[in-house]
């Protein structure tokens, strides 16, 4: 194993896939010549040309609908949103076109695309650039919905993406692409499968269940806890739709509480959704209400103070957890 | 092939009071002409979209009454196994790829096959057809500012009928030329009457063989008119009866009737082709009727496509 940064990590996914199938392409914003506007496809432009590394203009449902046609067609589009914020102008491209063509056309029609780009809030970027986005994507049959965490998810799971012969959302953080990991070393090719959770931390108290940024909250919350003897068992589904709560429900049998902790707003998505799974499929084990600790229910402010209110906090991870172990 | 197109619908239109077919019905008649020229024109490579008005150019391209009547009826035999219903006829392997209902969501995917062409250096040109009423959505702009950047080998043509919806032209655009547009994507623009198949066929041909030899794309208005409301629900009041009569002179099946007679084919031929087209859209509406539902097993498991090498 070698240690790569989330941002190199999916370089890598994209280079690999891109040698592996001609019919693999990247197209988007500021990909080529500009190098990519968080860099993650820095160096592409050099080795693959402008055939196969393609900028645009601003027109994501222009692109966004371009990808899917060729896809149609039998390509294998990587389309890049410059942040999942604009893609909400080409929600009608993914929602009635590329995720609907297949069962309309009876099975006659693939779509094999993958949406990437940066979501969830950065840094003081104010309301309109904070979009966490799982919630829209994640009701949508005929998606999928990935969000990996670590940089090793983010490579062996965009790779799964590009060979999917479906439509793939696939959810990075801005906040994670210099986030380092250890990733399997050169030559060793890993494809981590669409619609499998990984257990992050053993643990017998409480289990806690996260992806995306809030993953790092929780490690850091979990070792907190367990200076005071709270230990808790820290799962993250990584892919999002189709959700795998085999490991949740096993862990929740076993600890008899859970926390779910997302960035997202708390009004439905994978975080209900996860919720009321486990309610229903583990619901003689529980000894306390499941509980959420959620992105707040507000437009994300500018100023830092508020932003740092909004996300979720080691803190608010901590209380939840005590308050479901009755240990406040 | 126009009678076919029209006596299918007709029938659509008799079965959809019938209660035999649901949803929206949306019908092609008095504007058959442009889709017998266009798929005149193309090749079995090349690909075409257009809008839900899809049953004509379904059927220009091949697809037999037999497959579209049962999709209506919602039917396992149905071109779409009865999963798309009037507004998502599909027909891939004759490069249909697809009625499509969100005004201006279809352009770009056209600009996508055209873009697959151009990348995988096919001489295959993609035909998109929409309506007037498409003009002023965001997907027409942004497919036509894409296709035009990358010069797609993709022709789009905008059937004018006239009315977006119950809305005139007049009230939805100050111009009264929408081929002028084509100049500001940086494409060629043509602009014609739509009644005469064959003046129609000889436009669109240009446009294709521009597309097919690296040219870029072309925005063609065609000058059109659709005898019937919007759907079947639209009793179309927004227009005259004078109006209407004076254009279903210009029907493009009369025109051709009256053009072949003045050629020399007696009238009883033309009569018995109408004879035969009628038996084959009574066919069509029995083995629609005398299919097998939709089938419930395929809706689960059609959502996502099957992953595997492909």
């Amino acid at each position: 194993m070698r240690e790569l940064r989330y941002r190199e990590a999916l370089r890598e996914a994209m280079l690999e896939e891109m040698e592996r199938d001609e019919r693999v392409f990247l197209m988007g914003e500021e990909v080529g010549h500009y190098q990519g506007a968080y860099k993650v496809s820095e160096g592409l432009l050099e080795q693959f040309g402008e055939r196969r590394v393609v900028d645009t203009p601003i027109a994501e449902a222009g692109f966004a609908g371009v990808g899917i046609g060729a896809a149609m067609a039998g390509l294998r589009p990587i389309i890049e949103f410059m942040t999942w914020n604009f893609s909400f102008v080409a929600f009608d491209q993914i929602i009635s076109n590329a995720a609907k063509v297949h069962q309309m056309s009876a099975g006659a029609i693939k779509v094999p695309i993958v949406f990437r780009g940066p979501n969830g809030a950065a840094k003081q970027v104010a309301a309109q650039h904070s979009h966490s986005c799982a919630p829209f994507y994640t009701n949508i049959p005929g998606l999928y919905v990935i969000q990996p965490s670590t940089p090793r998810d983010a490579k062996g799971l965009l790779k799964s993406a590009i060979r999917s012969n479906n439509p793939v959302i696939f959810l990075e953080g801005e906040t994670l692409y210099g986030v380092k990991g250890e990733v399997p070393d050169e030559g060793v090719e890993e494809l981590i499968p669409i619609g499998e959770s990984r257990l992050v931390r053993p643990g017998a108290d409480c289990t806690i269940v996260t992806w995306g940024r809030p993953y790092y909250t929780v490690l850091a919350a979990a070792e907190k806890l367990s200076g005071e003897g709270i230990d808790c068992e820290v799962v993250d589904p990584r892919t999002l739709r189709p959700l795998d709560t085999r490991l949740m429900v096993e862990s929740v049998k076993k600890t008899n509480r859970c926390v779910v902790v997302h960035e997202h707003w708390p009004y439905g998505g994978p975080g209900a959704e996860i919720v009321d799974r486990l309610q229903r499929e583990a619901f003689d084990y529980l000894d306390a209400p499941l509980e959420r600790v959620t992105g707040l229910d507000v437009p994300m402010p500018y100023a830092l103070n508020l932003e740092d209110k909004v996300l979720p906090t080691e803190e608010r991870v901590i209380d939840a957890v005590k308050r479901v172990a009755y240990a406040s | 092939m126009m009678m076919v197109m029209r006596r299918f619908e007709e029938e659509a239109a008799r079965n959809y009071a019938k209660g035999k077919i649901g949803g929206f019905l949306h019908l092609y008649i008095g504007q058959e002409a442009i889709a017998v020229a266009a798929t005149e024109v193309l090749e079995e490579r090349d690909y075409i979209f257009q809008t839900y008005r899809d049953h004509g150019i379904a059927l220009a391209r091949g697809m037999s009454p037999k497959a579209g009547m049962a999709e209506l009826f919602g039917k396992d035999t149905g071109c779409s196994r009865g999963f798309g219903g009037s507004m998502h006829f599909f027909d891939v392997d004759r490069g249909f790829l697809g009625g499509w209902a969100i005004v201006g969501g279809h352009l770009a995917l056209a600009a996508g096959t055209a873009f697959k062409s151009k990348y995988a250096g096919e001489d295959s040109v993609t035909v998109c057809f929409f309506g007037d009423g498409s003009i002023n959505i965001g997907g027409f702009h942004e497919a036509m500012s894409l296709a035009g950047l990358w010069k797609l080998p993709v022709v789009f043509i905008c059937e004018n009928n006239q009315y977006a919806m119950g809305t005139p032209l007049e009230r939805t655009s100050p111009l009264k030329d929408l081929s002028i547009k084509a100049k500001g994507y940086g494409m060629v623009g043509d602009r014609f009457d739509g009644h005469d198949v064959e003046v129609v066929q000889a436009r669109i041909s240009k446009a294709v063989e521009r597309a097919r030899t690296g040219g870029g794309p072309t925005f063609i208005e065609v000058l059109t008119y659709r005898f019937r409301g919007h759907s079947m629900s639209d009793p179309a009041k927004y227009r005259t009866t004078t109006e209407l009569e004076q254009r279903k002179q210009q029907d493009p099946i009369t025109v051709v009737r009256e053009k072949l007679m003045g050629l020399g084919v007696d009238e009883s031929a033309l009569d018995d082709i109408d004879l035969e087209v009628d038996e084959e859209i009574d066919e069509a509406v029995r083995f629609a009727d005398d299919s097998p539902p939709a089938r419930e097993d395929l809706m689960m498991i059609t959502a996502m496509a099957p992953e595997g090498e492909s």
